[in-house]
């Protein structure tokens, strides 16, 4: 465990340290005041670009989890329950096969997808469907869902799958045998035996999403920028470290709140359930 | 006679503050069949790989054939293990698995593939090594690890749980076939087991442990007939339980029982000389239930059938004795014309005083 | 058939998963400079013209040896975490394991800014190594749940039957430990140099004047004339991915063939 840990040490704590460490000073032309200040999050609290980003990075997030957690549940469902055992690992690999294959070029290939000459609304007209081309679904927020949704589907599925796959079948029957239906055993043992997963696959979702960066910045348009846009403009175009790092960090604090309420109240209502 | 094959020496282990091994005192005889019985957490695997080496002693001294074994490692001791996994090769065939340790050996190959064949010959795998190691069943991989460890002629082969795996029918055949084998090579054989039975089955002489600790070192009938106290008496076979006091009276000794009243004793059914309250112990073999009809023999008390358990060859009978709060256990052969009884039925029970055991 | 209604649901599902590497191809072999439809004709001269840019093969060349590094060093820390992650138990393991995975869920903007903040504090150079201490980063978690299993199906008492029998410390290594984890082992290299060859973000941020393959394939975006361009090197790079995740997969259930061991599943 030791290089591997120390290796994390130096490249994640160490740097992780630093940015917070910059949070604290200021940008002075081309050089770090080291002052210590809180002037950064004062600004990024009081300033309506910083806070509308945040929330909208939040909010995004968000609807990415529950779009890409309840389209995902049927799939992880139907694996685990309906295809024969030795094809499993086949339908998980292909499932997995996209998200190996480059981020840059699937969220790039959305936006030819989703354009107003795009193939999506072509082939809409083509067979008469519309007469216009749609235009709510590229350069918005939904452009931005969408994609991220399709990005990070296997993500999701696959903890589902995992806790779906733990479920002693048995339970299923004996609940039947209990004399509850098809639907209430669902209701009454899975998806409560499939929470940890659910949770779990929401959590995964939603953590790096809200970070995401090529996405917004490819098919969001103005309306659809998130935070890590901004973040990206402070490192590289306005060279204010400083505050990159400070909404970096605000952005990290925003996650970690979020996912602790989650686990939180899912612990919660797991007891309530019990 | 030559010095024992392995002597241990006041052998501690302790993690932390978890002490596995107490204060280890043993001796093993060349060619003897030895097990090491007791409940799970006893400490006798870590003994057992104390001995092989893959533990090191926190105290204490393991000499194995007069040799004292500190800082030897376990690929340079004369002993060899069977795994309670097995942990057969699973990348290798059969015979690579058997032949892996003449690797080092200078014997040349033609001879090597002869040895190995000879040796799955005698663990019944003859022809079989050319298999592929994971498509073994059970009973087979545990052949092929007996084999890997028996053909580097051991001075003592360790074995860890080796049948615990196997399904019954196939546990009591292995079970036999480790006897003969053991008999045939006359190699020291160390047995690690949590199952009594086993262990009186295959042994020569048994160590039953408790908590890091030999409580009794002795043959199988001697641990049967003769445990030396409640602890060894309950983990093996069952053992009926009754209150009692010990009396001297005059010259003899005489013990009250509960619902069995009160009868003269020997001397040695007594351990340490104990006097005052005690516990009697009686094995349901040495109790009667007598039918209607049957005359009184030996002494002969009363008692309620309570339970009834039917085993096919024996039924085993729960009898409350008058004057007693809880059953006995009474096994009985089930004899042609010998009719089962019911619960509730009225009883008579004949005992003999010379089958009672006492302990403190 | 079972699940009648879910497995209708899958297969579009599995096409949504599929549509966008599904059209690249396409539209890569299509003649005309337009990414619409309907196609115009069949064409290569997207990959001709892809054979002529220098600057490209300057990036592939960066980004092969980026990835090439970043998948052993990545598998070397990874082999030393999980053989100890599946063998001991010892205080303060869960912690520490979990901030080694911790990459995994981290969005990849937060580990890409955190070591640019240090290394413009260090006062380095931004180079290829930039972005290798990084793609190490983000690829040991996949290194571990990959090689974890493996060292799992490992039996322990394997290692010390080979010792029982004779053999060193190194020599069961290399006998026992080393031919029961290899599928594994290559698994993680293949699956960590994919991450890295495709990885944009912390390449953008921390490559500097050596521009990774995404990170090229960013500056292009951004001029309509190249896009059939990129289309012809995205589906390359796909194809690659696909053959590289394809290979990994085969050598990962080869692993568990070998020790006998039952699928469970994906790689994570």
């Amino acid at each position: 465990m030791g290089p591997p840990a120390l290796y994390a040490l130096l490249m994640l704590a160490v740097p992780l340290a630093t940015i917070f460490a910059y949070t604290f000073w200021t940008q002075d032309g081309l050089t770090i005041d080291r002052t210590l200040t809180f002037s950064n999050y004062r600004e990024a609290f009081n300033d309506p670009l910083y806070r509308q980003l945040m929330l909208r990075s939040v909010w995004i997030a968000g609807a990415v989890t529950l779009a890409t957690v309840m389209t995902a549940f049927p799939i992880a469902y139907f694996v685990s329950f309906h295809v024969p055992q030795r094809r499993k690992a086949l339908w998980i690999f292909l499932i997995t096969i996209p998200f190996w294959t480059s981020y840059l070029i699937r969220v790039f290939l959305w936006k030819v997808i989703l354009g107003y000459n795009g193939v999506l609304n072509t082939t809409l007209l083509g067979l008469g469907i519309i007469d216009e081309p749609l235009s709510f679904i590229l350069y918005n927020a939904n452009a931005v869902v969408i994609t991220l949704a399709h990005a990070f589907a296997p993500f999701a599925i696959l903890p589902i799958f995992v806790a779906l796959e733990k479920i002693d079948r048995s339970l299923l029957e004996a609940s039947r045998d209990l004399g509850e239906t098809h639907l209430t055993t669902f209701l009454r043992v899975t998806l409560p035996l499939a929470m940890p997963g659910i949770v779990a696959a929401a959590l995964i979702v939603f953590i790096p999403t809200i970070g995401d960066y090529v996405t917004p910045r490819l098919v969001g348009g103005p309306d659809g920028l998130m935070i890590a846009n901004m973040i990206q403009t402070q490192y590289l175009r306005l060279n204010d470290a400083p505050m990159g790092a400070t909404l970096a960090v605000l952005a990290m604090a925003i996650v970690a709140v979020i996912s602790a309420l989650v686990f939180l109240a899912s612990r919660l209502t797991a007891r309530i359930w019990a | 006679m030559s010095g024992p094959i392995v002597a241990l020496k006041g052998v501690h282990k302790s993690y932390g503050d978890y002490h596995a091994l107490r204060g280890i005192d043993l001796e093993i005889g060349a060619g003897e069949f030895f097990s090491l019985l007791g409940p799970s957490g006893c400490g006798k695997t870590t003994l057992l790989r104390t001995i092989a080496g893959f533990e090191d002693a926190s105290e204490g001294r393991v000499l194995l054939d007069g040799r004292d074994m500190a800082g030897v490692p376990a690929n340079r001791r004369p002993t060899n293990m069977v795994f309670q996994t097995y942990a057969v090769f699973p990348h290798l065939s059969v015979a690579e698995n058997v032949g892996f340790g003449l690797r080092r050996s200078q014997m040349p190959k033609p001879e090597r593939a002869r040895a190995v064949e000879a040796m799955l010959e005698q663990v019944g795998l003859g022809g079989l090594g050319r298999r592929a190691a994971h498509a073994l069943s059970g009973g087979q991989r545990q052949r092929v690890a007996l084999a890997r460890a028996l053909i580097l002629k051991p001075k003592v082969l360790l074995l860890d749980e080796p049948l615990s795996a196997l399904d019954r029918k196939l546990r009591e055949q292995m079970q036999h076939e480790l006897r003969s084998l053991q008999r045939q090579v006359g190699i020291t054989f160390i047995l690690v087991t949590h199952d009594q039975e086993e262990a009186l089955i295959m042994s020569d002489r048994i160590a039953v442990m408790f908590e890091g600790l030999i409580a009794q070192l002795a043959t199988p009938e001697d641990i049967y007939n003769r445990p030396v106290d409640r602890r060894v008496a309950e983990f093996i076979g069952v053992m009926n339980l009754l209150r009692a006091e010990i009396r001297r009276n005059g010259s003899g000794i005489e013990a009250e029982i509960e619902g069995l009243g009160t009868v003269p004793i020997e001397a040695r059914q007594v351990p340490g000389g104990l006097t005052g309250a005690a516990t009697a112990g009686l094995r349901p073999e040495t109790l009667t239930v007598l039918y209607e009809g049957q005359p009184d023999r030996g002494r002969v008390t009363h008692g309620n059938i309570e339970e009834e358990t039917y085993y096919g060859d024996m039924t085993y009978y729960g009898v409350r004795l008058d004057g007693t709060d809880r059953p006995v256990t009474i096994s009985m052969r089930n004899l042609p014309g010998r009719d089962i009884l019911d619960p509730g039925t009225r009883t008579r029970v004949a005992w003999s005083p010379e089958a009672l055991i006492f302990f403190p | 058939m079972r699940g009648g209604g879910l497995r209708i649901y899958a297969l579009i599902y599995l096409l949504f998963l599929y549509a966008p590497i599904l059209l690249l191809p396409l539209f890569a072999f299509n003649s005309s400079q337009i990414i619409a439809f309907p196609l115009a004709g069949f064409s290569t001269r997207w990959f001709e013209e892809l054979v002529t840019v220098d600057a490209l093969h300057e990036a592939v060349l960066n980004s092969l040896f980026i990835a090439v590094v970043s998948a052993v060093l990545a598998t070397l820390l990874g082999i030393c975490a999980a053989r100890t992650a599946a063998r001991y138990r010892f205080r303060g393991k869960g912690p520490v394991l979990g901030f080694i995975m911790l990459p995994l869920v981290l969005p990849e903007i937060i580990v890409a800014v955190a070591l640019l903040t240090l290394i413009l504090q260090l006062g380095l150079d931004l180079s290829v190594w930039s972005v290798i201490a990084a793609h190490v980063l983000i690829c040991v978690p996949f290194s571990i749940a990959i090689l974890q299993s493996a060292f799992q199906n490992l039996d322990a008492s394997l290692e010390e039957a080979a010792v029982d029998l004779g053999e060193t410390r190194w020599s069961t290594f290399r006998l026992i430990t080393l031919p029961l984890v290899m599928p594994g082992i290559i698994s993680s290299l293949l699956i960590s140099f994919t991450i890295s060859l495709d990885e944009f973000i912390i390449a953008f941020f921390l490559s500097g004047t050596d521009p990774t393959l995404p990170v090229y394939l960013w500056g292009l975006l951004r001029f309509p004339s190249s896009l059939p361009v990129v289309m012809a090197l995205g589906t390359i790079l796909v194809v690659l991915s696909i053959l590289l995740i394809t290979t990994a997969e085969f050598f990962r259930r080869r692993g568990l063939a070998r020790t006998g061991a039952t699928d469970s599943g994906g790689f994570i």
